[in-house]
């Protein structure tokens, strides 16, 4: 017995020194560890720093500070949303956010701001929110439904956006814009959006450029309408409940910064004439694209980059103000007195034949009037986007059409008196589907067109030429859609966005909507939950009174000049220059020549304007004035932009850059980057930064629409 | 085919709200009928700016027929003399060489003069407020397919939703009514399932909004619909009396 307990109790003895000693050593493990990991989190941090400041000096923004979430791509979007800082309800209340625009970006950001709880006011210049120019848009937008079963995915729709931006989008920014693509469309059936359905009662698709599965949800040919509808009857609900104080005929002419942060605005009442001041926790724009820079586009007439600009002289990036879109199915112009072009949608590619003549000299007998298109046979026709690309045929990319079309144009072929223009012909899908079933479709596109050109396009081919259309360019920002100024978020087209370097069709629409209702409403969180401290401020404070004295002197010296020449001639002869020099073909002398052409007539404008009336009271010469001194920084600065990419790509051609048969090439080891121009002062040219685009999860392509 | 004319266009001038306003007729030459009604009024204004003269203000934007901002009226009918368009698609085909073109501003009640041709048509946005939309908030939708809608039913409310709230329906009405305005949205959102729900409510809501801001009553002569841009039909007036009596009736 007494040697078992002898044993026994030496075991025990054994026992609880090896337990002991087990516990010391996971003491001083845990407590090595959690030096190590103190130490190695120092470094790192001090690592990040450090790549921090050498990234800035280097002049390059890297994905950490482009705020890219870690992770797979498809789980980058639900991993920031599970880790970013909300704001709780009662201090929403107490913040307030000003949007400037009522697009389907600035109305649907509005309005679900205002849902949530923030205080919102929201500014645009036409008499009322639902006329903003996303209004126009015809043809439809996209969303990753698979519903047609079809193949379609939220990955594939990521990679058909991607490569038809050509390879100079953000990876992470544009999967996240396909992942919310499908509660666009909930959300817009939900608010009433009257889609096209099937007999069954289910949702119709077609198909558009750039892509082989249908995905494009649309309202007849006016699918921009009922969207803005859509997003202006949530609007009008939160402005009847009081969350939403919106402000009419208004223009922002300044931003307001207060300690590095944006802080409100200055607007001009264009009713009244007088300069108000607002302050706002965090400013919104989204105030959409600059096309009108070369006069002629399919813009409104009071669309423009002014917004852009203001945020851009307080030192937010100008990001590839180059990548501008030229719609290949527009109606010609037709006269030195046009005023805008109007577009035909790309939906119209579905059905409809591009063609010119085979021979020179029918082309000759169509453009002296003597013949029609329909007088010229079958086998005369040159189907040119079919015999340069069967497999997508006339449904490649926007930027692939528009220089097919001018191509044939230069080289004679164009149908009309100038010589520039080619035939969408329906005499196919007519036989094929009936005249009722065309008329359908595209009813309201065709009486459009008959209205303009008084021509029954039933009966004869319409005749279409590219024209500006959209800018993927834009205001840089991070993946929370705030640009480099803090406080200062940029949306829609507005934004550098998600388009790369050519945006296909159908896709603003789902942009537009994607950053206002489903992305700027969460990240703008992240930025004001360290906001609930700040009280609301005073518009009396010195910072407000500056601004609104720079844009005072502004205007007064604009008033002053008493010249000869009308607002209006200048921006036509701005536009003439961008066209020639900054357009489909771009080449290093003709943008060196472009811009010694539009320096010269930034003098011209600043000492020979004549803006009649007053300042008091409505201007409308004024207004124009004030947009077009930017316009004629901006296309500048796109030709800067221009020169400056030595590389074809999407949207942006440079003629030097080019393969055997004509097709854009990318210098992807030189050129993967966005160019993002930080203003250096008035009369001075920017500064480059560069946010490479590494491709991480996709490989780069050549893109091939031709098999 | 178009050629160039000469023209006359006696135009409405009124420097502001409380001024009085008056006509004044100016000279055109050469304008090619190809030119929009619009575009003929930019050589109109550039030809006044040149004589270092007051331009003439009036309301446009998209100049594609669909953003609803232009709102003139030419020789008596809003949007002038051509049928299912708005005035930046009005073009001088319609005229002839030698004509005095009438132009005056949207005339009605509910609708006062900013300047010129332009007028103030925020009330339209007052009856959206309240209740010219579903109560739905961002997120939290049921799918987009999880209701089929019949074809017709979708088909009939887009042809009402195709409204672009220029106004021209309560300018054209001897009433000043804006009832064809509030139809085609009440309309539009009673024929979907997703907007059944509420329609009562939004039918007095509007209607009561409407009369609030002093736009005159129906009396069907439907002078709306004959000059509406984009063709709502009357029906819309039908369904919005038979929506809003249902609603009374309820109470």
């Amino acid at each position: 017995m007494a040697i078992k307990d002898e044993i026994r109790d030496a075991v025990k003895t054994a026992a609880d020194t090896v337990q002991k000693i087990a516990e010391q050593a996971a003491e001083v493990i845990t407590t090595a560890t959690e030096v190590a990991k103190d130490v190695v989190s120092e470094v790192a941090k001090e690592m990040d720093a450090q790549a921090e400041q050498a990234a800035k000096e280097a002049k390059i923004i890297t994905p950490k500070m482009a705020k890219i979430p870690e992770g797979p791509l498809e789980q980058k979007w639900t991993n920031y949303k599970n880790h970013q800082k909300l704001v709780n309800p009662a201090n929403k209340r107490r913040l307030d956010i000003i949007v400037i625009g009522t697009g389907l970006a600035g109305a649907s950001a509005a309005a679900s701001l205002a849902e949530m709880g923030f205080n919102v006011l929201n500014f645009c210049i036409q008499d009322s929110p639902r006329r903003a120019h996303s209004i126009a848009a015809q043809g439809g937008i996209n969303a990753a439904k698979n519903y047609q079963n079809d193949g379609d995915s939220v990955y594939r729709l990521y990679y058909d956006t991607i490569k038809g931006g050509d390879y100079r989008a953000r990876e992470a920014n544009v999967y996240r814009l396909a992942e919310v693509s499908n509660n666009i469309i909930d959300q817009c059936v939900a608010q009433g959006v009257p889609f096209a359905r099937e007999y069954g009662g289910l949702l119709d698709n077609r198909s558009f450029g750039g892509a082989q599965v249908s995905r494009t949800f649309y309202a007849k040919g006016q699918t921009g309408q009922q969207l803005l509808l859509g997003a202006y009857s949530a609007l009008s609900r939160q402005i009847g409940l009081g969350h939403v104080k919106m402000y009419t005929r208004h223009e922002m002419l300044d931003i307001v910064m207060i300690d590095g942060r944006a802080r409100g605005i200055i607007a001009r009442n264009l009713i009244t004439g007088k300069i108000e001041r607002f302050f706002g926790h965090a400013v919104v724009v989204g105030s959409g694209g600059y096309g009108n820079t070369f006069f002629l586009s399919t813009n409104a007439m009071a669309s423009n980059g002014s917004a852009a600009m203001q945020m851009y002289r307080h030192g937010a990036y100008f990001a590839n103000p180059c990548y501008a879109q030229i719609h290949p199915t527009c109606i010609p112009k037709h006269g030195d007195f046009q005023s805008k072009l109007t577009l035909m949608s790309e939906s119209l590619r579905n059905d409809g034949r591009i063609w010119v003549p085979k021979k020179l000299e029918d082309a000759k007998r169509l453009q002296k009037g003597e013949i029609k298109g329909r007088d010229i046979p079958e086998e005369d026709r040159d189907y040119y986007l079919e015999r340069r690309y069967p497999a997508f045929g006339n449904l490649v990319p926007r930027d692939v059409a528009s220089r097919a079309a001018k191509e044939r144009c230069d080289a004679g072929y164009g149908v009309n008196n100038t010589g520039l223009a080619v035939f969408l012909d329906f005499s196919d899908a007519i036989q094929r589907l009936g005249k009722d079933v065309v008329a359908q479709k595209y009813g309201n596109l065709f009486q459009m067109y008959e209205k303009i050109v008084d021509e029954n396009p039933y009966e004869n081919p319409m005749m279409i030429y590219p024209a500006i259309h959209y800018t993927m360019g834009g205001i840089w920002v991070d993946y929370e859609l705030m640009t480099s100024i803090p406080g200062l978020f940029c949306i829609g087209e507005a934004n550098f966005s998600d388009h790369g370097a050519n945006r296909l069709g159908a896709s603003a629409l789902m942009q537009g909507l994607a950053d206002g209702y489903f992305v700027l409403p969460y990240t703008i969180q992240n930025y004001l939950s360290d906001q609930i401290g700040v009280k609301r401020m005073s518009t009396d404070r010195p910072e407000f009174e500056e601004a609104e004295k720079r844009v005072q002197e502004k205007i007064d010296r604009l008033m002053k000049i008493q010249g000869k020449r009308s607002v209006d001639s200048i921006h036509k002869e701005l536009g003439l220059i961008m066209w020639d020099f900054v357009g489909m073909g771009r080449t290093k002398e003709g943008l060196q020549e472009g811009m010694q052409k539009i320096k010269a007539l930034k003098k011209e404008f600043w000492t020979n304007v004549y803006i009649p009336g007053t300042t008091d009271g409505l201007n409308v010469e004024l207004e124009k004035a004030l947009r077009l001194s930017d316009f004629l920084e901006i296309g500048y600065l796109m030709a800067l932009d221009a020169l400056n990419r030595e590389e074809s790509c999407g949207g942006h051609f440079r003629e030097e850059y080019q393969t055997e048969e004509g097709e854009a090439l990318r210098q992807d080891d030189k050129f993967s980057y966005a160019a993002c121009w930080h203003y250096m002062g008035e009369n001075q040219d920017p500064e480059l930064i560069k946010e490479p685009l590494d491709y991480e999860f996709t490989e780069r392509k050549t893109r091939n629409y031709k098999s | 085919m178009d050629k160039n004319i000469n023209i006359k266009v006696r135009v409405w001038r009124q420097a502001g709200p409380k001024a009085k306003g008056y006509f004044e007729t100016y000279e055109l030459k050469n304008i090619f009928q190809g030119a929009s009604f619009l575009e003929m009024m930019d050589i109109l204004n550039e030809q006044l700016i040149a004589e270092h003269k007051d331009p003439i203000a009036f309301d446009h934007d998209c100049r594609e027929g669909i953003c609803g901002m232009c709102s003139m009226y030419v020789n008596g009918h809003p949007h002038g003399p051509d049928s299912a368009i708005t005035t930046c698609q009005l073009h001088m085909r319609k005229f002839n060489d030698g004509e005095t073109i009438t132009v005056e501003p949207w005339r009605s009640h509910a609708f006062p003069v900013i300047k010129d041709l332009m007028v103030d048509r925020g009330a339209y946005d007052k009856i959206m407020q309240a209740g010219g939309f579903i109560s739905v908030n961002t997120g939290g939708v049921p799918d987009a397919n999880a209701i089929p809608i019949p074809k017709a039913k979708a088909d009939e409310a887009m042809d009402a939703a195709s409204c672009i709230g220029c106004g021209a329906c309560a300018a054209a009405c001897k009433n000043g009514s804006a009832m064809l305005f509030v139809a085609a949205k009440v309309s539009q959102l009673a024929l979907l399932p997703q907007g059944k729900v509420e329609a009562a409510k939004r039918a007095k809501a509007m209607v009561a909004k409407m009369d609030e801001l002093g736009f005159g009553n129906c009396t069907n002569t439907g002078a709306c619909a004959a000059e509406c841009p984009k063709s709502v039909s009357l029906t819309n007036i039908a369904r919005l009396n038979r929506e809003f009596l249902a609603a009374k009736f309820q109470d």
